[in-house]
């Protein structure tokens, strides 16, 4: 997934002869060069990203060209700095980035990074709990299919697999809607949660706008259930993504597993087949799993994007697709970025975690 | 997806020419659920090609037909009578739509693919061969990239390239190499970790000694060597082209209806109908993408497994059969290891 590559020894200097006293040599020097590898990640994207979205020529002209007359906007994009040279324009934007500064959106004028933290923690809530349907759904279904391989039950799971990983995430949420939501009516079509429910949770002191810890904390029975049946539906849109594809990880892991001569000896000494796959084969197959896991993290970030947008979910998805049509382009390169920070970072810890599990990782 | 390095399936080379091809020899190897998932496969990406080629003979209406002579067609009219699966808020036929979005989609997947296959392949060959800081600076970006959101990659490519407006003529090009960087670290780090192993193999050393040039050792020697596993992931690749290109669509940055029809802006506009019940709008692009995107995996899928010894299903394992099949897969391993 991540290869390893040189860390840059201008910033190693200072911090490896630290990491000799606290380890042994492997895990802590590995830990340290795989957390300075996160930096030339996040700085190749943000280069990426920046110049890309210069080459189209200054945002303001993007965000308001038609919109204002050719003088006003010429002062805007003088105010805001964009008729400088492009390479003090980027190294100004690292400056800022530095120091959690994204700059400020263009269509509605508010701090990015504001922008971000708000949102941001209606992106997390989706993906904690659509990561906990892939879990629930894929890793039991990915066992029974290993256990009854090429027979029905196998046949059945894997075409679901495919299925799961075939179908647009907003496709699904589409159909879960219909049916759900406007068919049968058990539950909500769209949103977070009702208005009440929202206004009484973001009242609340310091809350950590993941709305059913904020419930639970408050102890708001009510609002809590109406927060949970609000998040059904979008988890399971994208949950079942992703519960494709741990399904057939686990499965061919698994496979992988139960042919080792450990669990035939296991089997001789009468353990029972269900013992077999669900002990015995099924966590040494754990250790691709947790490595694959980092690249589902890019996927299911992804995904949030569409599943948002689909139910209106107020996260960083809904308010990208709404900066698209805005052309806000300010605002869209800092969401780009953090998420492109919060990758880099998940796949450090996917890494380190690998490396506390398997010895053989720490090379 | 996955990026295993694969192995051809070790087929006769005395075998008649065609059957050495990659998906025939593929299915000479496969027994049972293995050769019914290739089938289907093949089955649903064959429908889905002969559709994209005959759109014009097979949809009843054009694309961006609002009317005929009996006059403008109804909007959102439920499916049956002169319109098969309805019409769209906007008034167009849903069938035409759905028949004239595989061909978009097709052209974007070839458009895709070939820009990727190639650029991938060029960086790949000469990164791994001539080493260095070059390489070096390659892969970094290759990595930062790939473990980068793949929708994203292409939102952010789509904008520079139609400059965030809808292009019209220019709209199957652009979502075309919008998702081309998305798929070019993968090519490259399949072709740089073949070069880099080939690099060292005898052959090469014998070329130079020869006297053949670097550029001829590279597309000669290991070019041909190094592409060995690029149908898998051409399979892969073309399914994914499909979502991302649908997610594109979806996020509004699909191609207009009157330039061409693309499911996933059809199913973007789909989106506010449901809440009122209307399904048929959103259902059949849907099922579309559904369809295609199976077909395309199952190939793809069932590709891997029979390159991977020990997901192959064998013969005796079917025979045998019972939850012992642990059994079998170690038979498959052992049988290989001997070389049957």
């Amino acid at each position: 997934m991540t290869t390893l590559i040189d860390a840059p020894p201008s910033d190693a200097d200072g911090i490896l002869p630290a990491s000799k006293k606290t380890s042994g040599g492997g895990l802590g020097q590995y830990i340290l060069v795989r957390f300075l590898l996160i930096f030339p990640t996040i700085f190749i994207l943000v280069t990426i990203v920046f110049f890309l979205m210069r080459i189209t020529g200054d945002p303001i002209t993007t965000a308001m060209g038609g919109r204002l007359p050719a003088e006003q906007l010429q002062e805007r994009i003088q105010n805001a700095g964009y008729d400088r040279p492009i390479l003090v324009q980027y190294f100004e934007y690292l400056g800022q980035l530095a120091t959690g500064n994204f700059g400020r959106t263009l269509s509605d004028n508010r701090a990015v990074s504001e922008m971000l933290a708000t949102y941001g923690s209606a992106t997390l809530e989706l993906s904690i709990n659509a990561l906990i349907i892939a879990l629930l759904v894929g890793i039991p279904l990915g066992m029974i299919a290993a256990q009854r391989r090429d027979h029905a039950p196998d046949a059945v799971l894997r075409v679901f697999a495919i299925l799961c990983y075939a179908t647009p995430v907003f496709f699904a949420g589409m159909l879960l809607k219909l049916t759900f939501a406007v068919w049968l009516g058990w539950l909500p079509v769209a949103g977070r949660a009702k208005t009440s429910s929202e206004l009484a949770l973001t009242s609340l002191q310091a809350p950590t706008g993941i709305y059913w810890l904020d419930a639970v904390r408050s102890g708001n029975m009510a609002a809590l259930g109406d927060v949970m049946a609000h998040a059904v539906l979008p988890a399971v849109a994208l949950g079942l993504l992703t519960a494709g594809i741990f399904l057939r990880l686990v499965r061919t892991n698994v496979i992988g597993t139960l042919g080792k001569d450990y669990v035939e000896a296991g089997r001789s000494r009468g353990v029972s087949e269900f013992r077999l796959v669900t002990k015995h084969a099924y966590k040494p197959a754990l250790i691709p799993i947790i490595t694959v896991m980092g690249l589902q993290i890019a996927v299911m970030l992804g995904g949030a994007v569409l599943t948002e947008k689909t139910f209106e979910w107020k996260g960083l998805g809904f308010q990208l697709a709404n900066y698209l049509t805005a052309r806000d382009f300010v605002a869209v390169q800092g969401i780009v970025v953090l998420l492109a920070i919060i990758v880099a970072v998940t796949n450090f810890i996917v890494d380190i975690v690998a490396a506390l599990i398997d010895p053989r990782v720490r090379y | 997806m996955s990026l295993v390095p694969v192995n051809e399936p070790v087929v006769n080379p005395r075998a008649p020419f065609y059957r050495r091809l990659p998906v025939v020899s593929h299915f000479q190897k496969s027994v049972g659920l293995q050769r019914g998932m290739l089938v289907a496969g093949l089955i649903l990406t064959a429908i889905f090609l002969l559709t994209a080629c005959f759109a014009p003979l097979l949809a009843p209406y054009g694309y961006s037909q609002l009317s005929d002579a009996d006059g403008n067609f109804p909007t959102q009219e439920a499916p049956g009578g002169k319109h098969l699966l309805g019409t769209t808020v906007g008034g167009y036929d849903v069938l035409s739509r759905v028949i004239w979005g595989a061909q978009t989609a097709l052209f974007v997947i070839v458009v895709a693919v070939l820009m990727s296959v190639v650029i991938g392949v060029i960086l790949g060959l000469v990164s791994g061969y001539i080493g260095g800081w070059l390489d070096r600076i390659l892969v970094v970006i290759a990595d930062a990239v790939y473990a980068f959101p793949s929708l994203l990659v292409a939102i952010v490519m789509a904008i520079v390239i139609s400059g965030g407006q809808s292009s019209l003529i220019g709209g199957i090009f652009a979502a075309g190499t919008a998702i081309t960087l998305v798929f070019i670290p993968q090519y490259f780090r399949v072709i740089r970790a073949e070069t880099v192993r080939l690099k060292a193999e005898p052959f090469v050393e014998s070329a130079k000694v020869v006297g053949a040039s670097n550029t001829r050792i590279m597309t000669r020697h290991i070019y041909k060597n190094a592409t060995r596993s690029l149908p898998l992931i051409f399979t892969l690749n073309a399914s994914e082209a499909i979502l991302i290109l649908a997610g594109l669509g979806f996020l509004g940055f699909g191609i207009e209806p009157s330039s061409a029809a693309e499911w996933g802006y059809d199913l973007n506009k789909a989106l506010a109908d449901t809440t009122s019940g209307i399904w048929w709008t959103g259902l059949f692009p849907g099922v579309a993408i559904v369809l295609t995107v199976m077909g395309l995996t199952l190939v793809g899928e069932s590709i891997n497994d029979l390159n991977d010894p020990r997901l192959r299903g064998r013969k005796a394992a079917g025979a045998t059969g019972g939850p012992d099949s642990s059994t079998a897969a170690q038979a498959a391993i052992s049988a290989d290891v001997r070389g049957i």
